[in-house]
């Protein structure tokens, strides 16, 4: 008895750092915005002001607008992309495909590089002298440049291609792994039945992928509501506040404007609630009882 | 119809390959091109490569910045992974109640968003520095210190242990080891692979983190490899080729890590996900 209560006491040493440190880097953090999002004042001279900064929400223009955004890439870029690493997964999964690991190996690419630097150079692709432009006048597609990033419609079309672009192959492997695991056999069955290609997919892939579609979704929402890099990178949030997301809200309060901590920290706390909101109706959709 | 499904497959595959790799080709020509040559959209090889490398380290403090990055990758993945481990094996063989129950807490933090408490996070940052000028604001300390614990690899680390054989803890023990000697003398290296495919996300993570070393690296000297390159890609006349270079020579860590160790960075992905 007394060696096993030793023993978990070693244990708990082993696991020690961890709680000490995630207590102190996310929990205690919570905990202080929660407090925060109840305080106004320049920098670090605050004063409780009760609800006012949730009031405030309701009729700031730059956090609607932000809000929408937000939403905007939500409901535009995740569908297209995981419907995209769908079919990219079922085509690459046909083991009579050639260059199946040279097409996946490509695709996936884009995932290796940091949000950063090809933020930047798709800034520069889509710019108005920039090579898309080009090629589309080329093809005389269009006879004069598209402001891709000075007009608000396009701007917000070059963040979805951008984030398109690099998550579509990352998502694409977690399905490829997981259709692995399908036995065949259950589409050899689905054939003699006289099931088409697309009937395949809806009946049988999408159910069997059910659990890592969403676990995909989960974390493609919780990234896009969290997007930062590409937006201040290849708009700057512009024009005006036409691409401006949440996260880049809460940063221009902090560190851009006049700081005002608190009302940045009431505006962090609506990206949690949605977290939660969002990650609660995925679960219930998808009706995981897990 | 089968011949036309197999066409259509490969016209497909093809045109998503040609879009995931032009960008990839642009910035590695563009590298080699002078700056009016790509905004002429020139998509060959140039011989203007010596000259945008001789500017980019004249003009832009890129050493510094190549070596903050470096230091700060470095120990944050060694520091992710041995907390992460300890942690890992520490949940695992050692069951009780009360840390199953820690670890569902521990978890949860996976769903914290950092734009969350990223203010908070400076403000407790801001405290500490009078009295711990080592680690408080604009030190490199600072840029990784909350990045070292997290679920997500604690999480990874517990699953893998389930894999690792209890005999050899046995063993141990009767061979005369401590509890810690048997973690790093028979743990360690018995797992070296979950070690690798989870140094290759730390290190990724790590080297690309853009939001927080912004928020807490200050002066141009603690300047990061993104931190650079974003200021780099904001500026009014840019010197493309100049700045293309620059991103290529960020990119090259990570694609090399991806190349050379595609299986261990498959696994480490895919970590997140079983069990």
């Amino acid at each position: 008895m007394n060696k096993l209560l030793k023993k978990n006491n070693i244990g708990w040493l082993f696991v020690l750092i961890s709680i000490v440190g995630i207590s102190l880097f996310y929990f205690y953090p919570m905990i202080d915005a929660f407090l925060l999002s109840f305080q106004s004042g320049m920098g670090a001279n605050l004063e409780y002001t009760g609800l006012n900064n949730w009031l405030r929400l309701f009729d700031d223009p730059t956090f609607i607008s932000a809000l929408t955004n937000t939403f905007t890439y939500l409901i535009v870029q995740v569908p297209v992309m995981i419907i995209l690493a769908l079919v990219f997964s079922v085509m690459l999964n046909d083991p009579t495909l050639k260059f199946r690991g040279f097409f996946r190996t490509a695709i996936f690419l884009p995932a290796v590089t940091s949000l950063v630097a090809y933020s930047v150079i798709f800034k520069y692709m889509f710019s108005g002298n920039g090579i898309v432009n080009q090629f589309l006048i080329n093809l005389s597609i269009i006879s004069e440049p598209i402001n891709f990033l000075t007009d608000s419609f396009w701007a917000r079309i070059v963040i979805i291609l951008a984030i398109t672009w690099r998550w579509t192959g990352y998502n694409m492997i977690f399905y490829l792994s997981a259709l692995q695991n399908i036995d065949h056999s259950i589409y050899e069955a689905a054939r003699i039945d006289g099931a088409s290609s697309f009937q395949q997919f809806t009946k049988i892939t999408v159910p069997m992928l059910k659990p890592i579609i969403l676990f995909t979704t989960i974390t493609s929402t919780i990234g896009t509501l969290q997007l930062f890099d590409e937006v201040v990178n290849i708009t700057g949030g512009g024009p005006g506040n036409a691409t401006i997301t949440i996260s880049q809200y809460i940063y221009n309060l902090s560190f851009e404007y006049t700081p005002n901590f608190g009302y940045a920290a009431t505006v962090s706390y609506v990206i949690v609630i949605l977290v939660v909101i969002l990650s609660a109706i995925q679960f219930k959709v998808a009706g995981d009882k897990e | 119809m089968k011949k036309f499904k197999r066409i259509l497959s490969y016209t497909f595959l093809s045109i998503a390959t040609i879009i995931s790799i032009y960008p990839f080709f642009w910035m590695v020509v563009s590298s080699t091109n002078a700056s009016v040559d790509v905004t002429r959209g020139r998509q060959l090889p140039g011989t203007h490569l010596i000259e945008n490398l001789t500017n980019l380290f004249d003009q832009v403090n890129i050493v510094t910045a190549l070596t903050n990055s470096a230091i700060i990758a470095v120990l944050s993945t060694f520091l992710t992974l041995l907390i992460a481990s300890l942690a890992g094996y520490g949940f695992e063989m050692y069951r009780s109640r009360g840390k199953d129950i820690a670890f569902n807490i521990l978890l949860l933090s996976m769903m914290i968003p950092f734009a969350a408490i990223m203010v908070p996070l400076y403000r407790l940052f801001g405290r500490i520095s009078h009295t711990a000028p080592l680690i408080g604001l604009d030190t490199l300390a600072a840029a990784f210190l909350p990045t070292i614990t997290t679920a997500f690899f604690i999480f990874f680390f517990r699953q893998n242990t389930k894999m690792f054989p209890k005999d050899l803890i046995e063993a141990g023990r009767i061979d005369g080891l401590t509890e810690l000697g048997i973690f790093f003398r028979i743990y360690m290296p018995t797992m070296k692979t979950t070690y690798a495919a989870a140094a290759i996300i730390a290190f990724m993570n790590s080297w690309n983190n853009f939001l927080w070393p912004l928020v807490v690296l200050q002066s141009p000297g603690k300047q990061t490899i993104p931190l650079l390159i974003s200021n780099l890609g904001s500026s009014y006349s840019p010197d493309y080729g100049m700045i293309m270079s620059a991103i290529t020579i960020a990119t090259l860590p990570t694609a090399l890590v991806f190349f050379f160790m595609q299986k261990h960075f498959v696994a480490g992905m895919m970590g997140s996900v079983k069990g």
